[in-house]
């Protein structure tokens, strides 16, 4: 039904997943030193904004986001300016969250909130691509039954991954193996990225087998 | 046979109850420890045996070496030095082992093949009692009779290098010492350095009797790379060469007439193939044991060193070095040793080691006389006394020399015997009865498993069918005769066993009953259940992951260690998914206030928000608008709680050395901030305990928070404002029993109340005053027990609970299940949120002394156990407040009940299947057996607490 929708999203997804992994890659030839484990705050923020450059140049490619209804350059201002304010409210929104769960509250604040800046970049910078500045449909496409599309879909499914993928990777911790992976927050990072990856994969894939049973209520 | 679900909960426990008795039974033999408390004396040294009139004085005989040095290198495995590698690995020795004036044997070591343990047993004699290891964590002196006291009494001058765990069990015995830890396990040349550099100065030095050295270096290595790796060559080199320059020394020094010198080179334990240790597999329990002295034979070629037990040594030393033999050991005298003295003296060596065995035997078996060994020991002693009659009589005949020689054998028969019989007891996991206490568990599990998930308020037991079908009687008789097989064969003691005929006929119907009724209703169960997949919300996904999730990481030692962290993440994610299920309620449905949803809630309400929210609940007025936003403001606020009270008391072992709130608190700069604390505490606690009680309740819960506060001001804890500088501390025994007074006055209204609504008017409101009333006397009484700065836990304990009740449970109509799931979590939570963890030493015992003027067993386990489990027992009486005030469903008592048994079994069944696997992992006595008994105890609490539940539901039926 969707074919086309979904090799779109096969290839972006693909595109996307490149780009993390080019994230890695490039810093290591580029800069002497760099590691993984060990310039971990580096390899944070280059992921973080790979992902984040190309999220935005994709989904401005597709044109995925719903159509603006006016196009005053003030309004889109305003939603320029309201994109970035959700980001940043959801970098505390994460950092709060991940101090709940009993991260150090001011001993290693940086590393904590580099990781809240990853996971807005891998979660909620693509809410405000596909869906625009509107928590409401935020709501109600993460609510369940509330997909309106196959990206709605495919938002779900990243999202939720990444989300699962960085709330596992905090299960290695306390493991006393001692291995420089288990240092507060690379394994939190790693399953997140990790979580998001599966989550490209799988969303295309799992739109793909389901096609002929999914059904949205208005498209 | 249709039975009410909460009794057929409470019928499970009890027989799980019973079940892990069984099992704790069988994992932890029963120590045997001579019933004399104090230590062997010289003067309590038998005299000689003699027929007639004793002249014979009672005089140990002199001892046979002068100077002692022991080289302990901790994993020594046997084939490092008789193996083919032996010549590779260590020249000098294996030189003098072919050579040399030597004795060498292979020494079993018994598992657990851990280092303290092992060396306990070098020391003592003893094959250490599991549960002394367990209970012993706490005191790490040796406190039981031992070589190094007897040494230390008789005047010898002691040295160590080596291992610190010789000198946190030996305190004050040498004169000279110096640990090493053996905590950073990648370095393996500074520790043994450690233990080397003192060694030229002391060997030079005249002024010791006895050297010990412990080298951890091997060990080390073993950890990192294994029995093969290439460093195991050099470190045994290096090993080589500190042995050759201790016996060059020791050769020097040897001076003509004198004492001969005494050289051992022993193991503590061996290594497995893959390098670790703690098992019992054949590399791990076989250890070197070479004996070099010049009163020796030389040897003239290699021989096969035959086999002798770890503990032998110890009498061995004990007699060589002429001191009495230490009480509990279970070792016998290694016999060539002594083979260069005069018969009369090897007579009196064996005679001694034999009277001290006999005296262990009588006391640690009922049937003693019965023993073999004793009575082979009883004619040997005979038949020495007659001996050394003629001996003194001057009788020099051939009959005589053969006569002893008789004596000899005789005696050597005996200890084998007797130190068999000793060790037989000793050491060895009781496989039988932990599986009948296993299986029992399990069965329970299988046959609850599936009630739990439908709501009925009765369980259909066919128990009459299954007990009048042939199957039943089948198993009957296979499990007796398996039963008789087992303990006809058993080689050792067995618990189960030794119990009387109807106790097993009991055990052996109940078990077959229990598989029978399995059967049929999982038969019934598969023929109805056509039913088709349940929906289940995040809520249940995450109830039922978070709890299979738990039982699963209980195999990681780490995460039984950090189990805390384990919790508080499950409960955080919980709130999160709680907080979601609000949101959905009051923002998908009415799609209201959409865009402030991120910007309000999210932003957590400050510490200011319990102090409007509360009150608002408490006094019930809610209008719509602000009962959803508290409502929506009480997961947040949960949230912040939790994450206070978890900085509150560091927990585990990982990261218990982290400053914490608590020690900031109990800091004698803070003591002002921690009465503040305190007051206000008690103030909230009043507060939200108060608003369901009878005045006169209310009254006495005042005055007993009053009370708790002048208690810990007595203590000293905190400051009174009106009483400055005045410095005497007392006991507070009178202000504790001032609140013991009113708990009880409150405890015997609410059972009054309670009485009342069951047997006058069936008075629903009663009833739940009632049970308010007793959990109210409950949350005193913790009030009282509990630390000053764990208040806070308490306080936010009653918050949580009020807001929660009022906020989510009902409003979002959680079923009795789910509401019991999260009760639970939330009472695992707040048990390590008060400090505890899953190492016996945290477990307060000073509780135990509150109110009272000296130490009394029961109360103060009973406070103790209270204090320790307050969290846990809280929640579950806060469950049964909730639903049984609850109006919608009368089968909710029922259901909760059912369902707090199980979440308890499930773990407890788990655990106890886990560790009968792991029972010879390396960490099984520092890690998981001290969860097993907080598992059994927690088991024990729930039973009783279901019984509670099971009268409480009794009443509401007419």
């Amino acid at each position: 039904m969707w074919d086309e929708e979904i090799r779109h999203m096969a290839s972006s997804h693909a595109i996307m997943a490149s780009g993390v992994f080019m994230a890695t890659v490039v810093p290591a030839v580029l800069v002497p030193g760099f590691s993984v484990y060990g310039t971990h705050l580096l390899w944070q923020y280059s992921v973080a904004g790979v992902v984040a450059v190309v999220n935005i140049s994709l989904f401005w490619l597709l044109g995925v986001s719903p159509p603006t209804k006016k196009h005053t350059i003030t309004y889109k201002v305003s939603r320029l300016v309201r994109s970035c304010l959700y980001l940043l409210l959801s970098c505390l929104f994460f950092h709060t969250v991940v101090v709940l769960y009993g991260a150090p509250l001011l001993e290693s604040a940086l590393e904590t909130f580099s990781l809240a800046v990853l996971l807005t970049s891998l979660t909620t910078l693509r809410c405000v691509c596909v869906l625009g500045p509107n928590v409401q449909a935020w709501i109600r496409v993460l609510s369940r039954h509330g997909a309106m599309s196959v990206w709605d879909t495919s938002l779900q499914m990243v999202v939720g991954c990444s989300v699962v993928g960085a709330w596992l990777g905090a299960f290695p911790i306390p493991l006393d193996w001692d291995r420089p992976w288990q240092v507060w927050p690379v394994s939190c990072s790693l399953g997140g990225v990790i979580g998001y990856l599966t989550g490209l994969v799988v969303a295309p894939t799992w739109i793909h087998w389901h096609r002929k049973h999914l059904t949205y209520k208005s498209k | 046979m249709r039975i009410r679900s909460s009794v057929f909960a409470c019928f499970c426990l009890i027989l799980e109850v019973l079940g892990i008795a069984l099992f704790l039974r069988g994992f932890f033999p029963v120590p045997i420890k001579s019933s004399f408390s104090s230590k062997s004396k010289l003067s309590d040294v038998p005299p000689e045996p003699f027929t007639g009139v004793s002249l014979n004085s009672s005089k140990v005989p002199d001892a046979l070496f002068k100077r002692v040095v022991i080289v302990l290198i901790d994993a020594l495995r046997e084939d490092f030095v008789f193996g083919p590698n032996g010549r590779k690995y260590m020249p000098y020795i294996r030189h003098l082992v072919e050579r040399g004036s030597t004795y060498s044997f292979v020494a079993k070591a018994r598992p657990p093949t851990v280092t303290m343990p092992r060396i306990k047993a070098l020391t003592t004699g003893s094959i250490p009692g599991f549960i002394d290891v367990v209970m012993n964590l706490n005191s790490p002196a040796l406190l039981e009779d031992n070589l190094i006291w007897q040494a230390k009494a008789a005047g010898k001058r002691m040295v160590f290098y080596g291992d610190d765990t010789w000198v946190k069990l030996f305190p004050k015995h040498f004169m000279e010492y110096d640990g090493t830890t053996s905590f950073f396990v990648s370095d393996y040349t500074e520790v043994d350095n450690n233990v080397t550099r003192h060694l030229d100065s002391t060997l030079k030095r005249d002024d010791w009797d006895i050297l010990i050295l412990h080298y951890l270096g091997l060990d080390h290595i073993g950890h990192i790379s294994g029995p093969h790796s290439s460093l195991i060559q050099p470190k045994l080199m290096e090993m080589d060469d500190i042995l050759k320059k201790i016996h060059g020394s020791l050769i020097l020094k040897e001076a003509e007439g004198a004492l001969p010198y005494l050289l051992v080179l022993c193991g503590d334990h061996g290594m497995s193939e893959t390098g670790s240790h703690g098992g019992s597999s054949e590399h791990e329990v076989n250890t070197p044991l070479v004996l070099i002295s010049p009163a020796f034979k030389k040897k003239v070629g290699m021989e096969k060193p035959s086999t002798v037990e770890q503990v032998d040594l110890t009498p061995t030393l004990a007699l060589g070095l002429g001191l009495p033999i230490s009480q509990n050991s279970v070792g016998r005298l290694i016999q060539p040793v002594v083979d260069e003295a005069s018969l009369r003296d090897q007579l009196r060596f064996l005679h001694l080691n034999g009277h001290q065995l006999s005296y262990l035997l009588k006391d640690s078996m009922p049937a003693y006389e019965k023993e073999e060994g004793y009575e082979q020991f009883r004619v040997a002693e005979k038949s020495h006394g007659n001996w050394v009659k003629l001996v003194v009589e001057g009788n020099t005949s051939e009959v005589l020399t053969n006569m002893g020689k008789k004596v000899f054998k005789q005696y050597l028969e005996a200890l084998r015997a007797m130190s068999e019989a000793l060790s037989k007891q000793l050491g060895k996991y009781d496989i039988y009865s932990m599986v009948v206490g296993m299986v029992l568990l399990l069965l329970l599990l299988l046959l609850a498993m599936p009630e739990a998930l439908s709501s009925a308020s009765e369980v259909d037991l066919p128990v009459s069918s299954a007990l009048l079908s042939l199957p039943f009687y089948l198993l009957c008789l296979l499990l007796s005769s398996v039963h008789v097989l087992v303990c006809t064969s058993a080689e050792s003691s067995c618990y189960f066993c030794s119990l009387s005929w109807g106790l097993v006929f009991g055990a052996v119907a109940l078990s077959s009953a229990l598989l029978c009724i399995l059967v049929s209703m999982a038969k019934k169960y598969f023929a109805s259940s056509r039913c088709g997949g349940w929906s289940l919300s995040e809520l249940d996904i995450l109830l039922l992951a978070g709890t299979a999730g738990h039982t699963l990481s209980l195999s990681a030692s780490s995460f039984v260690e950090e189990e805390h962290q384990v919790w508080y993440f499950l409960l955080n994610t919980l709130c999160l998914v709680v907080f979601q299920d609000v949101c959905r309620k009051y923002f998908r449905e009415r799609r209201a206030n959409f865009g402030s949803l991120e910007d309000e809630d999210y932003l957590l309400p400050s510490n200011e928000g319990d102090a409007v929210a509360s009150p608002l609940s408490d006094l019930g007025v809610t209008d719509a608008g602000s009962e959803k936003w508290l409502a929506l403001a009480t997961p947040p606020l949960t949230l912040a709680c939790c994450r206070l009270l978890r900085s509150l008391n560091q927990t585990g072992v990982q990261w218990a050395h982290l400053p914490d709130l608590g020690h900031w608190l109990n800091s004698f700069e803070h003591k002002m901030v921690l009465s503040l604390f305190a007051a206000l505490s008690l103030a909230l606690i009043y507060f939200l305990v108060q608003r369901r009680c009878s005045w006169v309740s209310k009254i006495a819960l005042a005055l007993g928070l009053l009370g708790v506060y002048s208690y810990r001001a007595a203590v000293g804890n905190v400051v009174f404002p009106w009483q400055r500088g005045g410095g005497n501390m007392s006991k507070g025994t009178v202000e504790a029993r001032f609140v013991y007074v009113f708990v009880l006055g409150i405890l015997f209204t609410g059972s009054k109340d309670l009485l009342r609504s069951q047997v006058i008017t069936a008075d629903a409101r009663l009833k739940s005053r009632g049970l308010w009333e007793i959990y109210s006397g409950m949350v005193l009484l913790v009030a009282l027990l509990f630390r000053a700065h764990n208040l806070p836990v308490l306080c936010c304990c009653l918050l949580v609970q009020t807001l929660m009740a009022q906020f989510i449970w009902k409003k979002l109509h959680y079923d009795a299940a789910q509401t019991t799931i999260m009760h639970y979590w939330f009472g695992q939570a707040f048990f390590y949120f008060q400090g505890n963890s899953n190492s016996i030493a945290t477990v307060d015992i000073s509780v135990g002394f509150v109110g009272l003027e000296s130490y009394i067993e029961a109360p103060a386990f009973f406070l103790t156990a209270l204090s320790t489990y307050a969290g846990p027992l809280l929640w579950a009486a806060h469950l049964v407040c909730y639903l049984s005030s609850e109006k919608r469903s009368s089968v909710a008592v029922g259901h909760g009940c059912y369902c707090l048994a199980l979440l308890r079994s499930v773990p407890a069944a788990a655990y106890v299947v886990l560790v009968t696997a792991l029972r010879y992992h390396l960490f099984i006595w520092s890690v998981f057996s001290p969860k097993l008994l907080y598992e059994s105890m927690h088991t024990l609490l729930t039973t009783a607490i279901c019984l509670f539940f099971t009268t409480m539901e009794q009443s509401r039926r007419p």
